[in-house]
């Protein structure tokens, strides 16, 4: 599939139809998603009438958006008016939202087009998409592995060539950790830069909606068109989109990259060696580089751990058989809201619950919770330290390259721990982006991580166009 | 810390108004100290004088002109309902019976 930049290009120039690019997209998920387990709604017809719209008013001479014609995906987290959305829960099953998450408005009035919802870890709470109540989505680039999670679905649909974008939100890694195991870019902006209207919460204070691309230009792209102040989420950062596409080619010269002994221990030897690359290419680019030591990013896991969790058990208390989804019958309004609770939630949706109701609970608050929450000031300050010495920093995505279906599975913890590395920009609210750059154990991709004080998201597209030049994707 | 026990985990159960097997109760009293365990490392840190960080860039009290704007329609909620009455979302009784 052509890129979002090619493809609205193309259609803009009239070398393409709109409605062609969608019967290209729809074709290919009809090829590969019994086999993949991507998608798990499809509006053919909704699409189909899109295009055809854009097609009509470029007919007519109309100038249309920067994205028209670019088909995408929604993580099924993400509400669009009358189309299916279940978080991958049993609890939502076929509730159908009376409204548009903002991103999507916005998508749509730059003229990109939605074909349909993606699998995810239920609610996404996961790293493997392996949580989903329809099933786990297959990685396009080996099937025997998991795309990573918890937008697993989001990043096999880029990987498989179905969309050449999708959105997935970025909770502890959520968006950069399947990108790095899928070979794509992906983006957790900062905090309340993108709307979370739309967005159905799992850790209001880290989730964040984001692009996952083939390409740099691509991601510049998307978050440009999703970015900016939206009066339906208070906390979105009240100013206008900033400018993203014109920084992509801006370079590094004369940049300070703080390598972060923290985001690269514990990873495989062949990860750390993409990672020794991507230094390399910076040099060669014309950055300096500094190595540096940041220890409270070891004790973020842990905080992310209790502090995730105890946002998610007060979320996920409106999921009560009351006013949507899932409803199983009791004898009173509270055996019917347990029954409900009980049979549409699956096991590591309860297992977080449990976890964040007992940090919440009274007499455990303050050794918990409290403590959580200062420790993620220690992070914030930890960052800003490190900002003194670099502009941008530089470390590894993810531990490993895709590992395979059932391995982390029997053991929580060690699912959690392979988060380790992208947890601390949800904690200070900064952006970062995962690059493909190498590949390791059976040519299976290499994400490295790029990750930039608030607001800098123009410098780490710029950052990251470096080294998807130096990786041979000019 | 504390130690978490077995009827830690079914109190807890409850305040989340979740049906737990004994099955369950035992596997969640394991991974859970598990995590709290490892959230024990937290405890060696001399937190004082350090404030609780909520929204990363500090904003605080965000309102808005309170002007008269559309909200959703109604009946397009109320039909996402899995029961419903007279435009109002209908549930089991809450009350006992009258005396």
């Amino acid at each position: 599939m052509r890129t979002v930049r090619q493809i609205s290009l193309d259609v803009q120039s009239g070398e393409s139809s709109a409605l062609s690019v969608v019967e290209e997209s729809l074709a290919q998920i009809r090829a590969r998603n019994d086999e993949l387990n991507v998608f798990l709604y499809v509006d053919e017809e909704g699409a189909r009438t899109a295009a055809n719209a854009i097609d009509e008013r470029i007919a007519r001479g109309e100038k249309v958006g920067m994205l028209a014609g670019v088909p995408f995906a929604l993580k099924d987290n993400l509400c669009q008016t009358g189309i299916p959305t279940t978080c991958s829960s049993k609890i939502l099953e076929g509730w159908r939202p009376p409204y548009n998450a903002t991103v999507v408005d916005r998508l749509v009035e730059a003229g990109a087009i939605p074909v349909g919802k993606t699998n995810l870890d239920e609610f996404a709470m996961g790293s493997s998409t392996e949580n989903s109540a329809f099933g786990p989505t297959r990685n396009p680039l080996d099937t025997s592995r998991v795309p990573g999670g918890s937008s697993g679905g989001s990043a096999a649909a880029v990987a498989a060539d179905m969309t050449p974008l999708a959105l997935g939100s970025d909770t502890g890694g959520s968006i950069r950790q399947p990108a790095a195991l899928c070979g794509l870019v992906g983006v957790k902006p900062s905090y309340g830069l993108v709307s979370r209207y739309g967005l159905i919460a799992f850790a209001s204070s880290l989730d964040q909606i984001g692009p996952l691309t083939k390409t740099v230009t691509d991601a510049a792209m998307a978050l440009e068109a999703i970015a900016g102040h939206d009066l339906m989420d208070s906390t979105s950062l009240p100013e206008p989109a900033p400018s993203l596409v014109a920084h992509v080619e801006d370079g590094v010269a004369g940049k300070r990259i703080g390598v972060v002994r923290e985001l690269i221990d514990g990873a495989d030897a062949e990860v750390v060696a993409s990672v020794d690359r991507a230094v390399e290419a910076l040099k060669e680019a014309g950055a300096t580089v500094v190595e540096l030591s940041v220890p409270e990013f070891r004790l973020g896991l842990s905080a992310y751990y209790l502090i995730a969790p105890a946002e998610a058990s007060s979320n996920l208390a409106r999921f009560d058989g009351v006013r949507y989804g899932l409803r199983v019958d009791g004898d009173d309004v509270t055996a019917m809201m347990e029954a409900t609770r009980t049979a549409g939630f699956g096991e590591e949706v309860k297992r977080r619950i449990m976890l964040g109701t007992y940090a919440l609970s009274a007499g455990y608050y303050d050794a918990y919770y409290g403590q959580a929450l200062k420790v993620r000031t220690l992070t914030i300050n930890a960052f800003r330290r490190a900002y003194e010495e670099a502009d941008l920093l530089l470390g590894a995505t993810t531990p490993s390259v895709a590992f395979e279906f059932g391995s982390k599975t029997a053991d929580p913890m060690a699912m959690y721990l392979s988060d380790v590395f992208t947890i601390p920009s949800n904690l200070s609210g900064e952006p970062a982006i995962s690059v493909p750059f190498g590949a390791g154990e059976a040519g299976l991709p290499i994400g490295v991580q790029l990750l930039g004080p608030g607001r800098s998201e123009g410098q780490l597209f710029a950052g990251a166009r470096v080294l998807e030049i130096a990786d041979g994707r000019p | 810390m504390p130690i978490l026990r077995r009827e830690d985990v079914a109190h807890v159960a409850k305040l989340a108004r979740l049906t737990m097997s004994e099955s369950e109760l035992d596997m969640f009293t394991k991974q859970l100290s598990q995590v709290l365990e490892h959230a024990n490392d937290m405890n060696a840190l001399d937190l004082e004088g350090v404030i609780a960080t909520a929204h990363p860039f500090g904003l605080i009290n965000v309102v808005r002109e309170d002007e008269l704007r559309p909200c959703l329609d109604h009946d397009a909620v109320m039909a996402m309902a899995p029961d419903a009455e007279d435009g109002r979302f209908a549930v089991p009784r809450i009350l006992g019976e009258a005396p």
